[in-house]
C-alpha cells in the first residue's frame, strides 16, 4: 500500500487516516461554537455603517485576483507578454533559435574535441 | 480466436479505428445513431485491445509484429541482412502510451456525443478516429518513416478538429498555427530520417540503434539527424520556450479534443523518449542531453505557471498549466537520463535516477488525466454558458454542482495535493531531483503551490460567488459529459490511493523498456 520514494515512502492510507482524525477534531471544535446568534441582522458584514451592496456587485472577478502579485512583477510580465506575440513567424523563430542552441551545445564540443 | 487477437493485437489496435474512420462517413449517411454506435464500439474494441496487448507485453516482454511476413527474418530479400518490411515493436513503454491514448479517446468520445451535434458531426468522428490512429501508430511502430507518417496523420486530424466548430476567428487562427508548427516539425523529422537512411540504408529503429551505438559507424551526419529529431519532438511536446502554439491550440479546441490533444502531445513526447533512450541512447553525450532536458523542464515549469496566472480565458489558462506539467515530466526524464549517462551502456542506474524515471513516466499518465479532466470541466462550462472569459463567469456552483466537484478533484490533482495521483508522481520527482539539484526541486515544489493558487483563481471566478443574473437559467452539464468526467476522476482517485500498484504494474515495465536498449535492438536484429 506504500509507494517507495528516494527518501522514504508515501502511504495514502496513513495520510487518509490522519486526515479523518484531523477532520473529526476540527468538526468537534466547530460544533462547540456559539449557536445562539441572531439570524439576519447579526449575520450581515459591518461596512462602517454603509449599506451592503448586492452580492453580484462585490464578486471579485478573475482580473482583480492576485493584482498585488502581478503588479509587483510588472517588469517580468511586461517582458513575457512582449515575447508571447501570438505571431506564427515568432513561434518558428523560437524553434529555429532553440534548434541552433541544441546544435551548439551538443555537437560543437564534439567537433572541437 | 483469443490467441489470434493476442497475436495480431499490434496491428488490430491501429486497423480497428482506421477501418471505423473510413466507414464513419458512409454510416453517417444512413443513420446518425448507427454512426454513434459504430464509433463507440470501434473505440471500445481499441481500448480492450490496448489492455490485452499490455497484458501480453507485461507478461511475455517485447512483441515484434511484421506486416506481410511471419517473422522479422522472413522480410528479407535473399542475403540482405536488415529488416525491410513494416515492423511494429511493442514494448512496455509503447503499451503504456497506448493505454493513455485509447482511454482518453474513449472518454473523449463519450463526452463528444453530448458536445458535438448538428451538421458535419460525421466528419468530426472520422477525424477523431484518425487522431487515435495517429497516436497509436506513433506508439506501436518500430520504423522511423512510419513514425513520420503517423505523426502527419495525427497533426492533420488534430488541426482540423481544433477549428471544427468555427468558420472564422481564433479557432481557425489556432488551427493554422498548429498545422504550420506541426508541418515544420514533420519536415525536420523527415529530413533527419533522410540523413539516417542515407547514412545506414535503414529505417528500423532497432537496427538503426544497433548501427548508431557502434563508434565505428557513428558519424557527424548522425549527430545532425539527432538534433533535428530532438528539436522537432521537443517542439511538438510543447516545452518552453517553444510552447507558444500550445495554449492557442488547447484554448480554442472543443472540450473533448483539448483532452485528446494532451494525449497527442504526449505521443510526441514518447517519440522524443524513443529517440533519446532507444535509437541514440549512449551514442550521444547523454549527460549534456540530460542537462538540456532538465533546463527545458525548469523553464517550462516556470513560464507555464507564471503565464497561467495572468490569463483570463479559462482554457488558455489550463493550456499554460499543461506547459508547466510537461516541464515536470522533462525535468524527471532529464534527471533519469543524466543518471543513466553516469553508468554508460552497462551497470546499474542509481536509485534516485530510477525513481526520477518512474516519477516522469507516471506523471505522463497523470498529466493527461489531471489536465484532461480540467479541460472537460472547462468544456462543460463553455457548453452551458457559451462563455470562457473568467471576468464574466461566476456563481456556477449553484447550478453546476457535479462539475464544480470534478473541478476541485482536477485542481487538487494538478497542484499535487495528497492523496491524489498528481502528488504520487510529483513526490517521486521532487525527491529524486533534489539529489541532483536541491534548488531545482524547490522551484518545482514552489511552482506546484503556485499552480494551486492559479486554479483557486479559476474556481473562485467561475464557480464561487452569488448566482449571476446572466447565468440564472444555466443548468448542469448533460449526463454523458458528467459521466466522462466521473470516469477520469475515479481513475485519478484510484491512482492516488494505490500508487504502488500503478508503479509496479504499469510504470515499471515502461521504465524498464526505456532503459533496455539492448533488448529492443536484439528483438529485431535477433530475427534477421
Amino acid at each position: 500500500m506504500a509507494l517507495e520514494t528516494t527518501g522514504g515512502y508515501w502511504s495514502p492510507v496513513i495520510w487518509l487516516a490522519a486526515f479523518i482524525v484531523a477532520f473529526l477534531i476540527s468538526y468537534i471544535i466547530w460544533g462547540m461554537g456559539e449557536k445562539k446568534h441572531a439570524k439576519g441582522e447579526q449575520e450581515k458584514p459591518f461596512l462602517s455603517g454603509m449599506e451592503e451592496p448586492p452580492k453580484e456587485e462585490v464578486h471579485i472577478r478573475a482580473e482583480n485576483m492576485y493584482w498585488g502579485f502581478t503588479d509587483t512583477l510588472r517588469g517580468y510580465y511586461d517582458f513575457m507578454k512582449k515575447i508571447h506575440t501570438g505571431i506564427i513567424n515568432d513561434y518558428v523563430l523560437w524553434f529555429l533559435g532553440m534548434a541552433t542552441i541544441f546544435f551548439i551545445v551538443v555537437i560543437l564540443p564534439e567537433v572541437f574535441k | 480466436m483469443n490467441d489470434w487477437i493476442v497475436t495480431n493485437a499490434p496491428i488490430l489496435i491501429i486497423a480497428t479505428p482506421l477501418f471505423a474512420a473510413f466507414l464513419t462517413p458512409l454510416v453517417d449517411r444512413v443513420s446518425k445513431r448507427g454512426r454513434d454506435a459504430m464509433v463507440f464500439v470501434a473505440t471500445l474494441i481499441t481500448l480492450v485491445i490496448a489492455f490485452i496487448l499490455a497484458k501480453n507485453v507485461f507478461d511475455n516482454g517485447l512483441v515484434v509484429y511484421t506486416l506481410g511476413g511471419k517473422s522479422v527474418g522472413l522480410t528479407l530479400p535473399s542475403g540482405y541482412h536488415v529488416p525491410v518490411r513494416i515492423i511494429l515493436e511493442v514494448d512496455g513503454m509503447s503499451v503504456f502510451m497506448a493505454m493513455i491514448s485509447t482511454l482518453t479517446s474513449f472518454v473523449g468520445l463519450l463526452y463528444s456525443f453530448s458536445y458535438i451535434k448538428g451538421e458535419g458531426s460525421g466528419k468530426y468522428y472520422t477525424l477523431f478516429l484518425m487522431m487515435l490512429v495517429g497516436m497509436l501508430g506513433m506508439e506501436m511502430t518500430g520504423d522511423l518513416f512510419n513514425l513520420f507518417v503517423f505523426l502527419e496523420i495525427l497533426s492533420v486530424s488534430s488541426a482540423a478538429l481544433i477549428a471544427f466548430y468555427a468558420r472564422k476567428g481564433k479557432p481557425l487562427e489556432a488551427s493554422i498555427k498548429y498545422i504550420i508548427i506541426s508541418s515544420l516539425a514533420a519536415l525536420f523529422v523527415l529530413f533527419a530520417i533522410g540523413l539516417l537512411y542515407g547514412e545506414y540504408n535503414l529505417l528500423n529503429m532497432g537496427a538503426l540503434a544497433g548501427e548508431i551505438s557502434s563508434e565505428a559507424t557513428f558519424t557527424f551526419t548522425t549527430q545532425i539527424a539527432f538534433i533535428l529529431l530532438f528539436a522537432s519532438f521537443v517542439l511538438k511536446a510543447g516545452a518552453a520556450p517553444m510552447h507558444m502554439w500550445l495554449p492557442d491550440a488547447y484554448g480554442e479546441a472543443p472540450g473533448a479534443i483539448s483532452m485528446v490533444l494532451v494525449a497527442a502531445t504526449q505521443a510526441s513526447l514518447y517519440a522524443l523518449l524513443r529517440v533519446c533512450f532507444t535509437v541514440y541512447s549512449m551514442a550521444i553525450d547523454a549527460s549534456t542531453i540530460g542537462i538540456i532536458l532538465i533546463s527545458l523542464g525548469l523553464v517550462s515549469i516556470f513560464i507555464g505557471a507564471t503565464m497561467a496566472l495572468i490569463q483570463i480565458n479559462m482554457k488558455r489558462l489550463i493550456g499554460y498549466a499543461a506547459v508547466a506539467e510537461i516541464g515536470y515530466i522533462l525535468l524527471a526524464i532529464g534527471v533519469g537520463f543524466f543518471e543513466l549517462a553516469k553508468v554508460g551502456g552497462g551497470g546499474v542506474i542509481s536509485e534516485y535516477g530510477l525513481k526520477a524515471l518512474q516519477g516522469g513516466v507516471f506523471h505522463i499518465f497523470n498529466d493527461v488525466l489531471d489536465i484532461g479532466l480540467l479541460f472537460l470541466v472547462a468544456g462543460a462550462v463553455i457548453y452551458v454558458t457559451k462563455e470562457s472569459n473568467l471576468n464574466k463567469l461566476g456563481g456556477l456552483a449553484h447550478s453546476m454542482k457535479y462539475s464544480s466537484i470534478f473541478f476541485i478533484i482536477g485542481m487538487a490533482a494538478v497542484s499535487g495535493l495528497p492523496p491524489l495521483n498528481g502528488f504520487a508522481s510529483k513526490i517521486l520527482i521532487y525527491e529524486s531531483v533534489y539529489k541532483v539539484s536541491p534548488i531545482t526541486s524547490i522551484i518545482a515544489i514552489l511552482a506546484s503551490i503556485f499552480m494551486l493558487a492559479i486554479f483557486v483563481k479559476i474556481f473562485h471566478s467561475v464557480f464561487m460567488g452569488p448566482k449571476l443574473s446572466e447565468f440564472a437559467t444555466c443548468k448542469e452539464a448533460p449526463k454523458l459529459m458528467l459521466g466522462s468526467m466521473a470516469v477520469i476522476a475515479v481513475i485519478m482517485i484510484f491512482f492516488g490511493l494505490f500508487p504502488d500498484f500503478v508503479v509496479n504494474n504499469i510504470v515499471n515495465p515502461a521504465v524498464n523498456a526505456l532503459m533496455n536498449q539492448a533488448g529492443y535492438i536484439g528483438s529485431v536484429l535477433g530475427g534477421v
